[in-house]
Order: C-alpha cells, then sequence, then structure tokens
C-alpha cells in the first residue's frame, strides 16, 4: 500500500480530494477540506524549497543578479558548464535548519553527476519554517534537488501563466454575501500589483505567510498562492454560481497552483529588487545567510 | 437487502423492521452449552496467576486470558441478542453467502449510546434511523444455578424509528445528510424515555414510551369503538386497564431546526437537565430542551475573514457534574475548557489544553494526525479523554501542559500515513470511551479491531469484533497487529489489515462491564462475565 510520498503526487492527490468534495453528498466538509488544505501546504512547502534549492544550485553566488536575468533560460543541463567546487564553501553555511518535511520527499534518485551533487548538498536552504531544526542526512538533500521533471511543469505552467485572469464567486453561508473576486493577479501581467482583489487583507504579519515565506518576493506569492487556495476552497463551498462546470474549477485550480511555482521566475523586476543587499537584510533567516557568505 | 447469516448476531439488515414481532424464544440449546462452557472456564478461573502473569504467557488460544483490569482476570464474551437466533429457525434456508459482504449503506450504523441506566441501547445509522435495543430483565433458571445473578446482558429490539429524513437546502443548495451523528439520552424522569438525535443540520428530540395496557369497559362504546345502542345498556360499569401487547411508542417531541450553518458533530446533555450544546465546526449553541426558536451561541470560532480559518470544533462535552463547564476539542489537537459564568459568549477559553508538538515527527500530515476526533469527561469529571489519529490521551483538568497519559492505538500506520490519506482512511474519526470506574479507556482501530486500555497498569489489548470469531457466549481471544519481533501464531501483518473494516463507533454501559461495538453495519455487544459489576477501586 506504499504510495510516493512525493510532494507533487500530493499537491495533486489534494486537489483531487477538494475537487471530489464539491460534488458529494452532504455539502463541503469543512473540517475536511481544511485538514487537506495543511496537507496541499506543507506539500507546497517542500516543493517550493525544492525549487530554491534547484534554483540556486545552478548559479553562483555572486552572480545572483545575473540569475534574475538567466531566470528565463533556466535550464538544469546547464549544470555541466558551472564550476560546482568555487561555491561549495561559499554556501556551506547555508545548511543550516532543515526540516524534516525534506525527508517523506527525498527518496527520489536520479542519475546526476557528482559535482552537482556536492553542489546541491550544500546549497539546500535554510528555511526559517517553525517546524524544522533538525539536520537531514546530506544524502538526503542529494536526492532533494534531483528533480526532473519541474522543468516540464515550469513550461506547462508559465504556459497556463499567460491564461486569462478568471473570476471566482465566492458566496458567505452565514452571511449569505456574495462576492466576486479577481484571480488575476496571479497573471503575470499582475504579479507586481499588490493583491488587493475581492476581500483579501494580505497583512504580511500573518501568522501563516510567515511559515512560508523565505523572502519577500515569495512571500508575496505565497500570500497570493494562499489567498488563492482559500478562496478556490470557498468557491468550493459556494453554490451560488450553477454557471460552474467541473472542469473549468479543476483547470483553476491547477492554473492558480501552476502560477504560484512559477510566478519566481517570471517576475524579473521584483528578483532584481530583492537581490539588492537592503532587501535581502530585512528577510527570514534563510537569506541572512546567504548574505553572510 | 435482507442479510440471514447462519449464525447468531446482531445484524443490522431491514431484518429490524420486524423484529419486534418475533417472538423471543428460551433457546435452550444454547444455555446448555453455554453451561458446559462456563464449567471450563470455572477451571480455569479457579488457577491463581496474577494478571500480569497472564499477560507474560504466550499462546493465545480460544480460552486464554487476557485483561489487565484491576479485578485481574477480565474474559469479554459475547452476548447477542437472541432474537437472531430465533429467526434462523423460522426462515427458510436461503444461501446468503455470496451477499454477505454486501452492506446497504443505510445500514452502517453511526453512533451507539447507552442511556443512564444501561437499559436501553440507542443505535443510529447512515439511513436515518434510529433501533433502540433494550436489556433483558427475567433472570434464567440455569443463570441463578451458576451462580449468575441479575440481568443477562442480553439485549432485544425494542424500537426502530427514523428520525431524519434526507433533506434539501433550498437557498444553499445543499443536500442535507440524514445520517444520524449523535444520540443522546436525557437522564430518565418519568416512565417515559427521551432522547436527542442529530444529523447534520436539525437536533430532533423523541419521547420514547410503553404502552402496555389500555381501558376496557367503557359504557357507550363495545370493544370495537362502535356506539352501543342505548337500551342495551342496564348498568354502569367503569371501564378497567386490561394488559396487552406490549407497545412502544416514538413520538417527536421538540425539532431544534436553523441552528447552525456547518455540520453539527457533537450533542451534549447538561446535568441540569434543561439544557444542552450542539456543536457544529465552528459554533457551538446551548438550547433549552423546551425552546425550539431559539438557542444561545456561546462559542464562536469563525474568523471574520474565512481566509484566516485555522482550526475547527471537532466535539464538545459538558461537565457531567458542573452545568456550567464544558470542553470542546480542535482540529488542531487542542482542547478548551470553557465557563459559561464567565461571560455570555464563551469564545475566550477557561483553560487550554495542548501538547506542544514534537518537531521531530512533523510530516506531511502532522496536522491530520493531530486532529482530535472525540473528547470524552470522565464519569468523576476529573479527566478528559481525547482521541486523534494514532493516539489516546487522558488528561487532568488541573493541568493544561500537556496530557497526564498517551496511549498508542495503532501506532504501525504511522509510516502508512500516506497510503491511508490517499484512500480516506485518515480522515476516519474514531470514538473513546470511559469504563464505568474510569480505569480502563477503550478505543477502535481497524480490521475490525478495538482496543482496551488498563489506566492503572497502562497496558493494552487488542479484540475483534468479527462474526466469524464472536460465536454466541464465545470468549473473545486477544489478537496482534505484527510490528517485529518473535511472530505469535494468530498475528496480522500490518500490511493485511482491512481499512475497510473499522471501529468508529462504541458505548460502554454507565455502570457494568458491557460494552456496545459498531462494526459496519453490525453491532455487537460483549459482557466481561467474571466480573460483570464493575469493582470499585
Amino acid at each position: 500500500m506504499e504510495c510516493a510520498v512525493d510532494a507533487q503526487s500530493l499537491i495533486s492527490i489534494s486537489l483531487m480530494k477538494i475537487h471530489n468534495s464539491r460534488t458529494q453528498r452532504g455539502g463541503i466538509k469543512l473540517h475536511k477540506n481544511l485538514l487537506v488544505s495543511y496537507v496541499l501546504r506543507n506539500a507546497r512547502q517542500v516543493y517550493i524549497k525544492e525549487k530554491y534549492a534547484e534554483i540556486y544550485r545552478m548559479q553562483q553566488y555572486e552572480e545572483v543578479m545575473t540569475v534574475c536575468n538567466e531566470i528565463q533560460e533556466l535550464n538544469p543541463l546547464d549544470l555541466d558548464a558551472e564550476d560546482a567546487d568555487n561555491e561549495e564553501q561559499a554556501r556551506a553555511a547555508c545548511c543550516g535548519e532543515e526540516t524534516s518535511l525534506c525527508d517523506p520527499a527525498c527518496h527520489r534518485g536520479a542519475a546526476q553527476s557528482a559535482a552537482h551533487v556536492r553542489t546541491a548538498s550544500t546549497l539546500l536552504g535554510c528555511s526559517p519554517f517553525e517546524d524544522g531544526s533538525k539536520e537531514a542526512e546530506p544524502s538526503d538533500y542529494r536526492s532533494c534537488c534531483m528533480e526532473a521533471s519541474p522543468v516540464s511543469h515550469f513550461d506547462q505552467f508559465s504556459a497556463d501563466n499567460n491564461r486569462h485572469c478568471n473570476k471566482t464567486t465566492v458566496l458567505d453561508l452565514d452571511t449569505h454575501v456574495v462576492t466576486t473576486v479577481e484571480n488575476g493577479y496571479l497573471h503575470q501581467d499582475c504579479c507586481c500589483n499588490p493583491p488587493q482583489c475581492g476581500q483579501e487583507a494580505q497583512s504580511p504579519g500573518k501568522k501563516r505567510k510567515v511559515e512560508f515565506g523565505c523572502c519577500i518576493s515569495d512571500m508575496e506569492e505565497i500570500s497570493d498562492f494562499t489567498a488563492a487556495r482559500k478562496r478556490a476552497k470557498r468557491e468550493d463551498c459556494s453554490y451560488s454560481n450553477p454557471d460552474y462546470t467541473d472542469t473549468s474549477n479543476i483547470s483553476n485550480l491547477i492554473s492558480i497552483f501552476g502560477s504560484g511555482f512559477s510566478g519566481l521566475l517570471s517576475r524579473q523586476a521584483d528578483l532584481e529588487q530583492i537581490c539588492s543587499k537592503q532587501a535581502l537584510a530585512s528577510l527570514g533567516a534563510w537569506t541572512r545567510a546567504i548574505v553572510a557568505f | 437487502m435482507t442479510r440471514k447469516p447462519a449464525w447468531a448476531h446482531c445484524s443490522r439488515g431491514r431484518t429490524h423492521t420486524h423484529a419486534c414481532t418475533h417472538t423471543r424464544k428460551d433457546s435452550s440449546s444454547s444455555s446448555s452449552s453455554s453451561s458446559s462452557r462456563r464449567t471450563a472456564f470455572s477451571t480455569l478461573t479457579s488457577s491463581t496467576s496474577p494478571a500480569l502473569a497472564a499477560w507474560a504467557e504466550p499462546g493465545w488460544g480460544e480460552r486464554a486470558r487476557f485483561g489487565p483490569f484491576p479485578s485481574g482476570r477480565a474474559r469479554w464474551r459475547v452476548t447477542l441478542p437472541r432474537l437472531q437466533m430465533g429467526e434462523d429457525a423460522e426462515s427458510p434456508k436461503i444461501n446468503h453467502t455470496f451477499l454477505r459482504d454486501y452492506v446497504t449503506e443505510a445500514d452502517v450504523i453511526s453512533t451507539v449510546e447507552f442511556n443512564q441506566t444501561g437499559d436501553l441501547l440507542a443505535t443510529g445509522d447512515k439511513g436515518g434511523r434510529v433501533v433502540i435495543f433494550q436489556r433483558e430483565t427475567e433472570s434464567k433458571g440455569e443463570s441463578e444455578e451458576a451462580g449468575e445473578t441479575g440481568d443477562s446482558g442480553e439485549y432485544n429490539v425494542y424500537s426502530t424509528f427514523q428520525s431524519h429524513e434526507p433533506d434539501f437546502d433550498y437557498l444553499k443548495s445543499l443536500e442535507i445528510e440524514e445520517k444520524i451523528n449523535k444520540i443522546k439520552w436525557l437522564p430518565q424522569q418519568n416512565a417515559a424515555h427521551f432522547l436527542l438525535s442529530t444529523n447534520d443540520k436539525t437536533i430532533k428530540l423523541w419521547k420514547v414510551s410503553e404502552r402496555d395496557k389500555r381501558p376496557e369497559g367503557y359504557n357507550l362504546k363495545d370493544e370495537e369503538g362502535r356506539l352501543k345502542d342505548i337500551s342495551t345498556i342496564t348498568s354502569l360499569q367503569v371501564p378497567v386497564l386490561k394488559p396487552t401487547d406490549l407497545m412502544v411508542e416514538v413520538r417527536p417531541r421538540r425539532v431544534f431546526a436553523n441552528g447552525h450553518t456547518y455540520h453539527v458533530n457533537s450533542i451534549s446533555v447538561n446535568s441540569d437537565g434543561e439544557t444542552y450544546l450542539s456543536a457544529d465546526d465552528l459554533r457551538i449553541n446551548m438550547w433549552h430542551l423546551g425552546i425550539t426558536d431559539r438557542s444561545f451561541n456561546i462559542v464562536d470560532i469563525k474568523p471574520a475573514n474565512m481566509e484566516d480559518l485555522t482550526e475547527v470544533i471537532t466535539a464538545a462535552e459538558f461537565h457531567p457534574h458542573h452545568c456550567h463547564l464544558f470542553v470542546y476539542s480542535s482540529s488542531k489537537g487542542t482542547l478548551r475548557l470553557c465557563d459559561m459564568r464567565a461571560s455570555a459568549l464563551c469564545d475566550k477559553h477557561t483553560k487550554l489544553f495542548e501538547e506542544p508538538e514534537d518537531p521531530g515527527s512533523r510530516s506531511f500530515f502532522s496536522e491530520i494526525i493531530s486532529s482530535v476526533s472525540d473528547v470524552k469527561f470522565s464519569h468523576s469529571g476529573r479527566y478528559l479523554l481525547t482521541r486523534d489519529y494514532l493516539t489516546a490521551k487522558v488528561w487532568d483538568l488541573n493541568m493544561d501542559k500537556g496530557p497526564v497519559e498517551t496511549y498508542q492505538v495503532h501506532e504501525y500506520l504511522r509510516s502508512k500515513l500516506c497510503s491511508l490519506y490517499e484512500n480516506d482512511c485518515i480522515f476516519d474519526k474514531f470514538e473513546c470511551v470511559w469504563n464505568s470506574s474510569d480505569s480502563v479507556i477503550m478505543t477502535g482501530a481497524y480490521n475490525s479491531f478495538f482496543r482496551m486500555f488498563d489506566r492503572e497498569t497502562g497496558r493494552g489489548v487488542t479484540l475483534e469484533a468479527w462474526r466469524e470469531s464472536s460465536k454466541p457466549r464465545a470468549v473473545l481471544r486477544t489478537r496482534r497487529v505484527y510490528t517485529g519481533g518473535k511472530r505469535r501464531r494468530g498475528d496480522v501483518g500490518v500490511d493485511s489489515l482491512d481499512f475497510t473494516k473499522k471501529i468508529l463507533h462504541m458505548a460502554w454501559h454507565p455502570s457494568e462491564n458491557i460494552i456496545a461495538i459498531a462494526a459496519t453495519n453490525n453491532l455487537y455487544i460483549f459482557q466481561d462475565r467474571v466480573n460483570p459489576e464493575t469493582q470499585t477501586q
């Protein structure tokens, strides 16, 4: 009965559960959907961490600025061209906190050269996740970064990124207030705008976002994601919109999550801004570690 | 679909609608076999090995001793409603073997509850029906011979009624399930019995009354009710009550509707006997039993912005003695004790019971397995029993830093959480119960297993509620899930556990060692014959 304890598969399974709960008898079960959203959040944390690890593994630390320009052409095959040895010591300190969240996802082996392996092991993120101070084995780190599939994901999601903004109608079960919410800010063009759609009040001080946030760009990203996911869940709770078809909903959810993952890559301007020292200094512990070295 | 197994157990098929019409025969054959069995048991009981030694003995046969109970030797036996045995003799022999595993969804039992005296046992199912069982009171001759006195411990169907029907909320386009989520009995005040039953949205108060007499001898009407010809009446008579066949009437007395936006998961009758609480995912309401058009909202954890939702209420219960105290559990694994004297709206808890999370055991599913599925006050009112996915915990009301006792129910599932998430088993909500003296706690598991833990010794025992091993008056043998070490005969491997057979609902008699276990659509009643009365500590 073993299944792949893989962040991606968990995300897709969770999405299916949320989707199926719309049609089950008795109405949306708030408790179950809340728990599923926790799994989604956890899986996404791991997924994002892996993405970060992969991104930073591929570039040299001093060239972070140019990385921002190159992100569009990100290609894991470029790893071969880089000199991993120089960076090893530089990033050694980055392997501070690690959560055991990585461990379940760390069992996918993939064939990669030893140089990449060493780089990867030193690069894996220190993340200020509330839940982790345990340091995993280096061998675990290695396999964490060995994800060949994300490239295809990026391609797919960047394609989705250009999709048209969608509207969501949300019904509050108590007050019977119907709200129309734009998903637009997940669109590439809207990424730089502060999220002001609908009733979302995205205060950065929110506990949920602090849990996610490794850097401001991701924080914004994740707050969008959180909002979108919660909205997606609430949207599931809304029955006042009979025009919704199941297929359109599932594609909406995927586009939401998809752009959530690839948004970082597409927002060059924000990254450049962030990569400045002042911005770095104001970020969480993870980026502080990078600044120190 | 009628299911008539060849052996007797309390099947929850459609046959129950005709249950009351069956004559309750005295099955002498079973009693003779039971007496012979009892002799064998008495041989065993005469030996004097203490409880701990019994635990250490290898080999778990049919008559093995088990039970780390205070008395030293408990033996759970199957006591089945004799009703089913009578049925089999009368009905034609139809081979239902191939239909045996087919379970009508509506027959799945969703709640089990004894009343305060233990004479009545109510079960609710997913089809919205409630079946009430009554304990047999006549003491049989043979039981007195063997030294057993008192009630037999067998339960027969007393009444069946349809409590809730499927409903539809047109405003929200929501279908409302008729599944009975909880049943709670009211303390008995007169000859009638009252119970509350609830589905996701509506709570109903039912009156269960008996009628075994009827007046006869009216002056103006004859026996059929036709008016008599006045000229034929020569003398006046006083109508007298004559005994008739027992008739059980169940009538709805109150309907408490429109109190909840979210799904009701708990109801709890207050010790004052006048009020009760009902809890849904985000709110707890307090009702007066006599008033149906309004309720007091005493807890509301709905955030102003639903985006901020992080936890929901999973269970709530009034304190058994203090009518101003209640506790509710959350999906985050916390318990909150609230005092209604402090304020009208008890959003601010009086006490928060929380165990700090172990950072080393963090996983994708940490939040799910820490969600409390059931909370129960001990009979003394001093302790709380909670159940989350893998453990059962006992909390002392005076200590909020963490549980005083933690029992691993099925720790071997921790490595299987991903598969259990895929097949939705990780969302199963297990109940937990205290015994009458608060010395033993019991909760369910998979593969038709349920577990009892002795609080004094900390030991746990696994029993099985499965028909193949539950002949009438058979002694339950302990089971074991093989998790390593020396494998014993009868051990079950973790991978061969049947996760569709889950024991979610159960109840323990308020004063005796009689337990009712609901296994999908079957109800099992077991009694500890060695110690029918709970020994006080």
